[in-house]
């Protein structure tokens, strides 16, 4: 078993160099509020550009004119210094303008954003330590289904997400789409989204949550509202049977390990909930919340030693031979 | 001042190994953590020598009685022992272990199950979760308080926190109901 | 000095010069041995520990932040884990702002408040000697238990609930807290020393408007001080009674409130930075006026702009919570209150660049320190009224922006000018000057080493890269600019070492300095260097705000005191008219007994609630000795 985990260990290595999924820039937009910040920000920075520039003109100015040598310091010209007042005053004032122009910006954007349209679509996205649990409400309540750490939108509908902290403080953020908003326990809070465009975004955690705050990243994939139902519609069936050999006794060996006492796969016996639910796990771009692309080799590295690869997190160690690792894998891969 | 210092380090060298974090447990000394000697009746035994070379790693880690904390909710023990105060199982705080108050009959009972209603999970959780949970059951029903232990939980209060040895405090509550000498045996 | 001369009630003026310098010599003098060391209530001796253990922490921050840039300068670096990581951004945050950045300032604060203000030694002596052991007990508990893996793992601003009692697993948390009670503890005693030395303690005719610009920027910070503190005191001792006695403080469940947690530790948090900021004002406001030649410029804008930083300091800690989901309208306000404290600030950059404008600069390292100041504080400055707008804030809110943003503050707006002050005030201390050459490239390895550390996290804060993550993935697009970020931190550190080696080169072998090297205007310059025990041999008396300016050949003194007992003289509050002969307390061993039995009691706290009750005697019994009346002469005033 050992020897399968040491093989499988250099997997993970050569996973990143197959190709970099999603960006995560609030410089690179695609949503409506992203947009709009993003305006915002070169607008604000642009300007306080000038204002430094203008500061370190006068000082360096201030400190480059020929000086009359001063004998006695005390001595002040009061001329210059009724000079300086005015100087002084003026460049007070237009501090205050400025100011005053970025609190009423900053106001009626905040307005801007908030606002939300009427046929929104609501997802209920939960923080736990370290991986998002996404719900989606169907028309009745057996439309309802479950993911993690992936969130499938339609393009230029509006998404009201409702943010909850199941345990600690987390902060949900694509900054490609929209800012950050807390997930915070006892204070559900709600953002509005609206992709302009369709892609992969890669959003990640934002308020420190412990071990591994740094490996808990998701992704928001925009697409066109019929695709979008075509895989709401595949997410809200159950799993399908395994067909070969294989992947039917890594059935068998995730339901009688440890495995299906924390994760669920829809149509077996699989339920539980601690952990993101596996259904269409195979389906899925991204495993252990966006740390590696989902393949088989990586669904086995995981399996494999999660301490290693992410330390600290939920998932234990659990003792697989290297054939049950490989039926394992080849099972989760094709829960598609 | 210095004597002071070194007062300070000598007492504080004890709490180094209860707050280390052993996030990844080997797997051949996670094998040889399950390999616990019970007496012929199921209660107490001897742990492996594997246990006492740890140095009771999950007894005195303040980690890993966090995490049996989060097992205990994780794994559905609160739907029989409640908040350890018992139901449809027994309760942990009342001072009485039907198989005894040691780590490794703990450890037994929740891999192996015992007689009338208390499943294995052999099959449900690895080693080092059985140990984790067991060594947060026994914190639970401990007279004395452990430093190491961990607190309340964010939710309705239903016991005091276990850092403030709840069993110590239930059990002078009121007239101990009256146990069988020791649990059904198979 | 014979007995004969000097009886009971002797009086300054009675005497000659030389025999007055040694009969105050002999009064006020910390005689040498172990013992008497630690019993020494001399503010001079005490701010020089109280300096040099706070940069003892520097040093050691500084470490941990190069252990981060180390993990942090390739992608999915495995040099230290998430564990260890989260413990020393912890302690890098925790240690640079409770151990190092306020008690350096309130060192400073001990050591010159008292010479600028001309008086013999600071308030309330034993509670400032009491203040440095707290400080260090609580400094030593920190590090001690990061040594043994035991350090706070939970952020510097231990959010709940990942500190509180489910998620924080250990001591680590409680540890943490009560780092805090300590170093808040000593932090309020300074405060309410340097309070009463201004406004009681001041040499007559130092009326308001004479106050030197470092003396007010102290003042004002005492006040901030006394009034922030207790929120962090409560926050911190709920957080405690949550974790240890179940209480239910930050419970949801229970009625209890996690934001609220956030309210008070912001409460405190962001006064705090002004806490740490307006020291560095006021050092600024000194230096430029020695190395402009000029008095400065505007001294009444620039005490309204202190006192109305300090103000508003206190109406906008909700900026630091902008992504919790608060009501749009409060933020609103809040953002408007955040903006607003740039008006104050602009008012000291204009008011300072007028009186380079009309002064003589002279080219010496503070001056460079202050130039460097003006050049990044402008800038943190100016992304501070970016997060201020809740908008932008929402994108880059838990950013490298922020970490970029708070660095140019708090490195660039405040320990900028400390180094300047040090260079500034070392021939005081230590009586011998800092190498000049050296100083100009410590200065300049330092501020461009910082610039080169600290931009770039602008961008990739930007770039969308989070704080306090330990490590990212290489598909992401910050490893060049990290990188670039780790190596530039070289230069950074190579410029603080520089710093150090030349501090401790020169303390033992630099030029011997005279009373006053700069020809500086305020009165810890009439006096040698470094000050007699007794600081001044007669009570200067002042008749304008720079007094070795305006008074260059004879410094007016006023006599009177007694020479055979610790004496100083009380002023009025405003217009610091003589009003008595005070007594000031002789050194004690008492402030160390009860500090030892304080840290007793609060490190036993975290781990049995009853040490509160018994661990309260030894210091009630510490605190019996040290108020004891002895008939000593401080008794009899």
């Amino acid at each position: 078993m050992i020897a399968a985990v040491k093989r499988l260990s250099f997997l993970p290595a050569l996973l990143p160099l197959a190709g970099c999924g999603g960006w995560q820039s609030a410089m690179d937009v695609h949503g409506t509020s992203a947009i709009s910040l993003k305006q915002l920000i070169i607008l604000v920075v642009a300007t306080c550009s000038v204002v430094w520039m203008l500061v370190m003109i006068a000082l360096i100015r201030a400190l480059t004119r020929s000086h009359a040598s001063r004998l006695t310091p005390t001595v002040v010209d009061r001329g210059m210094a009724r000079r300086m007042a005015i100087a002084v005053i003026v460049a007070v004032a237009a501090t205050v303008m400025v100011i005053t122009g970025f609190t009423v910006g900053s106001f009626f954007s905040t307005r801007a954003l908030s606002a939300a349209g009427a046929d929104d679509l609501t997802i209920k996205v939960s923080g736990l330590q370290w991986w998002w649990n996404v719900q989606y409400f169907g028309a009745t309540p057996d439309q309802n289904f479950v993911t993690a750490n992936e969130i499938h939108i339609p393009v230029g509908r509006t998404i009201r997400f409702q943010l909850e902290g199941d345990d600690v403080i987390h902060s949900f953020w694509v900054p490609s789409l929209a800012g950050k908003q807390d997930l915070i326990p006892g204070r559900p809070n709600e953002l509005s989204v609206r992709a302009e465009r369709a892609g992969m975004y890669r959003g990640q955690c934002a308020e420190f949550c412990g071990l591994q705050h740094a490996h808990m990243a998701f992704f928001v994939i925009a697409e066109s509202q019929a695709e979008f139902d075509k895989w709401a519609d595949a997410q809200r069936r159950p799993a399908t049977q395994p067909t070969d050999a294989e992947a039917a006794a890594g059935q068998q060996i995730f339901l009688s390990k440890p495995c299906a006492a924390c994760h669920a796969v829809r149509g077996t016996k699989a339920t539980g909930t601690s952990a993101p639910d596996l259904t269409h796990v195979g389906s899925r771009k991204y495993i252990g919340a966006g740390l590696f692309e989902t393949t088989r080799g990586s669904l086995a590295a995981w399996i494999a030693d999660p301490q290693t690869l992410k330390p600290g997190n939920n998932m234990p160690l659990v003792p697989l031979s290297r054939e049950e690792l490989l039926s394992v894998s080849a099972y989760l891969a094709s829960l598609k | 001042m210095r004597l002071i210092v070194l007062l300070i380090c000598i007492v504080m060298l004890g709490g180094c190994e209860r707050e280390e974090r052993q996030l990844r447990l080997d797997p051949p000394i996670a094998s040889a953590l399950d390999e616990v000697k019970l007496m012929p009746n199921g209660i107490s035994g001897a742990p492996p020598e594997v246990y006492f070379a740890l140095n009771r790693p999950y007894e005195t880690n303040a980690y890993n009685l966090d995490q049996g904390k989060r097992l205990y909710s994780w794994f559905g023990c609160s739907t029989c022992h409640a908040d350890g105060q018992g139901g449809i199982g027994p309760s942990f705080l009342d001072g009485w272990w039907y198989y005894g108050p040691e780590m490794v009959s703990i450890f037994a009972s929740i891999r192996d199950g015992r007689p009338h209603g208390m499943p294995a999970f052999r099959d449900k959780m690895t080693t080092d979760e059985i140990w984790q949970l067991a060594g947060y059951i026994q914190t639970l029903g401990a007279y004395s308080a452990k430093t190491a232990a961990p607190s309340r939980n964010d939710d309705k209060q239903s016991r005091p926190a276990e850092n403030r040895a709840p069993a110590a405090i239930l059990f002078d509550q009121g007239p101990t109901p009256v146990h069988p000498d020791q649990g059904p045996t198979p | 000095m014979t007995e004969s001369v000097i009886g009971p009630d002797t009086r300054d003026a009675e005497l000659e010069r030389p025999l007055v310098d040694a009969a105050l010599e002999n009064t006020w003098a910390t005689a040498s041995g172990f013992w008497s060391a630690l019993a020494t209530v001399d503010h001079k001796i005490i701010g020089r520990r109280y300096i040099l253990t706070a940069f003892a922490f520097l040093a050691l921050g500084g470490v941990l932040a190069i252990l981060m840039r180390l993990q942090l300068a390739r992608p999915e670096a495995r040099l230290i884990g998430p564990d260890r990581y989260n413990q020393i951004f912890t302690m890098h945050g925790a240690n640079m702002m409770f151990l190092f950045a306020v008690p350096v300032m309130e060192a400073m604060a001990v050591y010159l408040v008292p010479l600028m203000v001309g008086t013999r030694n600071i308030a309330f002596p034993r509670l400032n000697a009491f203040s440095y052991w707290i400080y260090l007990a609580g400094g030593l508990l920190l590090w001690v238990s990061f040594v043994l893996d035991m350090g706070p793992d939970v952020g510097w601003f231990a959010y709940v609930p990942l500190s509180g009692p489910q998620y924080g697993a250990g001591k680590r948390a409680d540890i943490w807290a009560q780092m805090i009670t300590f170093t808040e503890l000593s932090a309020l005693a300074v405060a309410v020393e340097i309070v009463v030395t201004v406004f009681k303690q001041r040499a007559p005719g130092m009326t308001l408007d004479r106050i030197p610009l470092f003396v007010w920027s102290m003042l004002v910070t005492a006040f901030l001080v006394i009034l922030a503190m207790p929120s962090i005191m409560v926050a911190s001792t709920s957080l405690i009674l949550d974790r240890l006695v179940g209480t239910h403080f930050f419970n949801p469940a229970e009625g209890g409130d996690v934001l609220l947690w956030q309210h008070l530790f912001w409460f405190f948090g962001h006064p705090e930075v002004y806490i740490i900021f307006l020291p560095a004002v006021g050092m600024v406001s000194t230096l430029i006026v020695t190395f402009a030649r000029r008095p400065v410029f505007g001294y009444l804008a620039l005490v309204m702009a202190l006192i109305a930083t300090g103000i508003l300091s206190f109406g906008l800690w909700v900026h630091h919570m902008f992504v919790t989901g608060l009501p749009r309208l409060g933020e609103s306000f809040f953002t408007a209150s955040s903006m607003a404290i740039a008006i104050p600030a602009g008012v000291q950059i204009f008011c300072w660049i007028a009186t380079l404008w009309d002064g003589k600069p002279v080219w010496k390292t503070p001056l460079l320190f202050v130039i460097g100041f003006i050049f990044t504080f402008v800038i943190g400055g100016l992304s501070g009224v970016m997060v201020a707008s809740v908008p932008f804030d929402a994108q880059v809110h838990d950013t490298y922006f922020v970490v970029a943003h708070f660095h140019y503050v708090l490195i660039g707006g405040s320990v900028f000018p400390l180094i300047g002050g040090i260079y500034y005030w070392f021939p005081k201390i230590t009586g011998r000057m800092m190498s000049e050459p050296v100083g100009h490239w410590v200065f300049g390895l330092i501020f461009i080493g910082f610039n080169l550390t600290f931009f770039p996290m602008h961008i990739l804060g930007l770039q969308g890269m989070p704080r306090r993550i330990y490590t990212y993935q290489p598909d992401m697009p910050w490893h060049g600019l990290n990188l670039f970020v780790s190596a530039s931190a070289a230069v950074l550190a190579a410029g603080f070492l520089l710093f150090f080696i030349d501090a401790l080169r020169s303390a033992r072998a630099g030029l011997p300095a005279g009373a006053n090297p700069w020809d500086a205007p305020t009165l810890e310059w009439a006096t040698s260097s470094p000050p007699p025990s007794f600081n001044f041999a007669r009570i200067p008396v002042v008749y304008g705000a720079y007094p070795l300016w305006e008074q260059r050949e004879a410094l007016s003194v006023a006599d009177g005191l007694r020479v055979d007992r610790r004496e100083l003289v009380v002023t009025s509050l405003v217009a610091a008219e003589p009003e008595a002969r005070e007594s000031s307390p002789r050194n004690s061993i008492w402030p160390l007994w009860a500090a030892i039995t304080t840290t007793v009691m609060l490190i036993w706290s975290i781990f049995s609630p009853w040490a509160v009750v018994w661990g309260s005697i030894p210091v009630a019994i510490a605190l019996i000795g040290w108020f004891w009346p002895k008939r000593v002469p401080e008794d009899e005033a």
